[in-house]
């Protein structure tokens, strides 16, 4: 179910005095099955982006087309988009209510008006996709910690089982460990369900390890759209917009300017491990050809 | 969606009305509304009139701000004019069926559409006029004297501006816990009574709660920084009384003394002519 953005602008306030731009001809195409990140600096209209997408906000001008069809006409189903467009919000453990885990995660479902037993049922996938154990199934959910209530929040949202995900800054406020461990858990979940996911962020480190496309936004235009490597090679343009490539590149760039012969374009650890293994053993190669040639 | 409610609507602008002591604002406002009532006859108004004119020319808000507030009061004027229009008893003007409209009745109803009419554009002057923190400070130090009677003045003022201070922060997180259940299919507008009100649950639940969480940590936040709040406590801005004031209240009896005199000097001027 692809997402085609079509020119779209959004200005908050228009009828004030000081209307803002959030949005400005944003053209975009999603095909299905992308894991995408969408970077930019704080104000740069991503959040804003993300809600245009499953129709909760409405573009000032310009179109969305969800599978072919425009968002914005009479009669389109918006709460099936809501459905097929799952968005995670920022802080989504706020959004928790029930009493407990498990009810909380059949909101979603259960407003679909599906059978009590297929409620139920996706509502365990979810939280098992999100890797929550089910000794805190039956829990209040403000006893979790603050990783876990973010997995059931996510998990709220997967049970409506959509085409696409959008989570928004899913890292936000949480510590490595729990960082790590909910990316690597959208990872795995991206890779088990092939479904569309957009990893919304402002740290590029964040996403370059998992995403295959990146889309800058810059004061409310697609700055750059393209695969990582192309994009961390403007690294010098992403800082002046408030943004930086993964500090990997910079160590990278550091080791070539110094005049070691790698390339400066590993975006992760384990890329750039690969690049300087690969410089050493040829450095090593080097010395036995050269310590040949001397002793013929 | 909601964001576009404005509450505590402090209009920014540079103006001699904008810099006087609050004090002073609030105390005009309380003289201005009681010479509304206690003006009589047409002329007295027109001397309230040409004071409050003088007054919105000076503050450089809009006109438009002003009447804004009016929209609210246009059902309550209309049913307390009508009322007073037909239910006069006195010498009748026009007769329909059994109701008739009598001379004292539209003179009360013509009265009492001014004095609403100016009670809430005064008001408004002085809301647009002084941010939320001014006016409580203001408060605070009127009813100081209250204190000896064992009032928790400072403690209500706190109160007062934490509460306005929460308003358009409880607005955005409603607005976002909304957005976040819509996001999960939540249906807010369809279905009866009951099921309306129950589809509340998943946005009041999450919103108490973060009402609570900040409630905590803003006292955590005061307690942290030893605040003790009352009597020894010293401002960043303590009010002063400053020249202008002065001739603000100097201006606001001169108003008083011309409205009452208006009211009862240019009538026996004009040979007894009561409107």
């Amino acid at each position: 179910m692809p997402i085609i953005l079509d020119k779209v602008s959004h200005i908050y306030g228009e009828d004030t005095t000081m209307p803002v731009r959030a949005l400005d001809n944003v053209s975009l195409v999603l095909p299905d099955g992308q894991f995408i990140g969408l970077i930019g600096h704080t104000g740069s209209g991503k959040s804003t982006l993300v809600q245009h997408l499953n129709g909760l906000m409405k573009a000032t001008s310009g179109a969305i087309y969800f599978n072919g069809e425009d968002i914005d006409s009479d009669g389109f189903d918006r709460k099936m988009l809501r459905a097929r467009v799952g968005l995670v919000f920022q802080y989504p453990e706020h959004q928790l209510f029930e009493t407990d885990v498990f009810s909380d995660v059949c909101f979603g479902p259960k407003n679909l008006g599906l059978s009590k037993k297929e409620i139920d049922l996706r509502a365990y996938e979810a939280l098992k996709l999100v890797g929550l154990e089910d000794d805190y199934f039956y829990q209040s959910p403000f006893d979790l910690s603050g990783g876990q209530k973010r997995r059931v929040a996510i998990a709220g949202v997967l049970a409506m089982k959509p085409d696409v995900l959008i989570l928004d800054e899913p890292t936000a406020g949480l510590d490595p460990r729990g960082r790590d461990e909910i990316l690597d858990q959208i990872a795995r979940l991206k890779q088990e369900t092939g479904i569309t996911v957009v990893l919304v962020s402002h740290s590029m480190d964040d996403v370059a390890k998992y995403v295959d496309r990146i889309i800058v936004m810059n004061k409310g235009r697609v700055l750059y759209d393209d695969e990582p490597k192309e994009v961390f090679k403007r690294y010098r343009e992403l800082e002046a917009v408030g943004l930086a490539a993964p500090q990997v590149t910079y160590i990278m760039k550091a080791l070539r300017e110094k005049g070691y012969d790698v390339s400066d374009e590993a975006t992760t650890i384990g890329e750039a491990r690969e690049e300087i293994k690969n410089y050493f053993a040829r450095l090593v190669a080097a010395r036995k050809e050269r310590q040949g040639a001397e002793d013929a | 969606m909601l964001r576009d409610i404005t509450l505590g609507q402090y209009y920014q602008a540079e103006s001699v009305i904008h810099r006087l002591d609050p004090r002073v604002k609030l105390g005009t406002t309380v003289l201005f509304i009681i010479s509304l009532f206690a003006f009589d006859g047409f002329w007295g108004y027109g001397v309230a009139a040409l004071f409050l004119g003088i007054v919105i020319k000076l503050s450089k808000v809009p006109f438009k701000f002003m009447v804004k507030g009016m929209k609210s009061i246009v059902f309550l004027l209309s049913v307390t004019v009508i009322f007073n229009l037909f239910l006069t008893p006195g010498e009748p003007l026009v007769q329909i069926w059994k109701l008739s409209i009598t001379r004292e009745g539209v003179r009360l109803a013509v009265l009492l559409s001014i004095r609403l009419g100016f009670l809430i554009i005064g008001s408004s002057v002085m809301t647009l006029t002084t941010t939320p923190n001014q006016l409580t400070d203001g408060l605070e130090r009127m009813l100081r004297p209250l204190n000896k009677m064992r009032v928790p003045v400072h403690e209500i003022a706190m109160m007062m501006s934490i509460a306005l201070r929460f308003i358009p922060i409880l607005m955005e997180e409603t607005d976002k816990i909304m957005k976040a259940q819509l996001a999960r299919c939540a249906d807010f507008e369809s279905g009866n009574l009951v099921r309306r009100a129950k589809s509340l649950v998943p946005l009041l639940v999450p919103l108490f709660i973060s009402a609570f969480r900040r409630a905590n940590d803003l006292a955590m936040a005061m307690e942290a920084r030893c605040y003790r709040g009352g009597d020894h406590r010293t401002r960043m801005k303590p009010l002063h009384y400053e020249k202008r004031d002065y001739i603000a209240y100097l201006i606001v009896i001169g108003y008083l003394v011309a409205g009452v005199a208006a009211g009862k000097l240019i009538p026996v001027l004009l040979g007894g002519v009561v409107l």
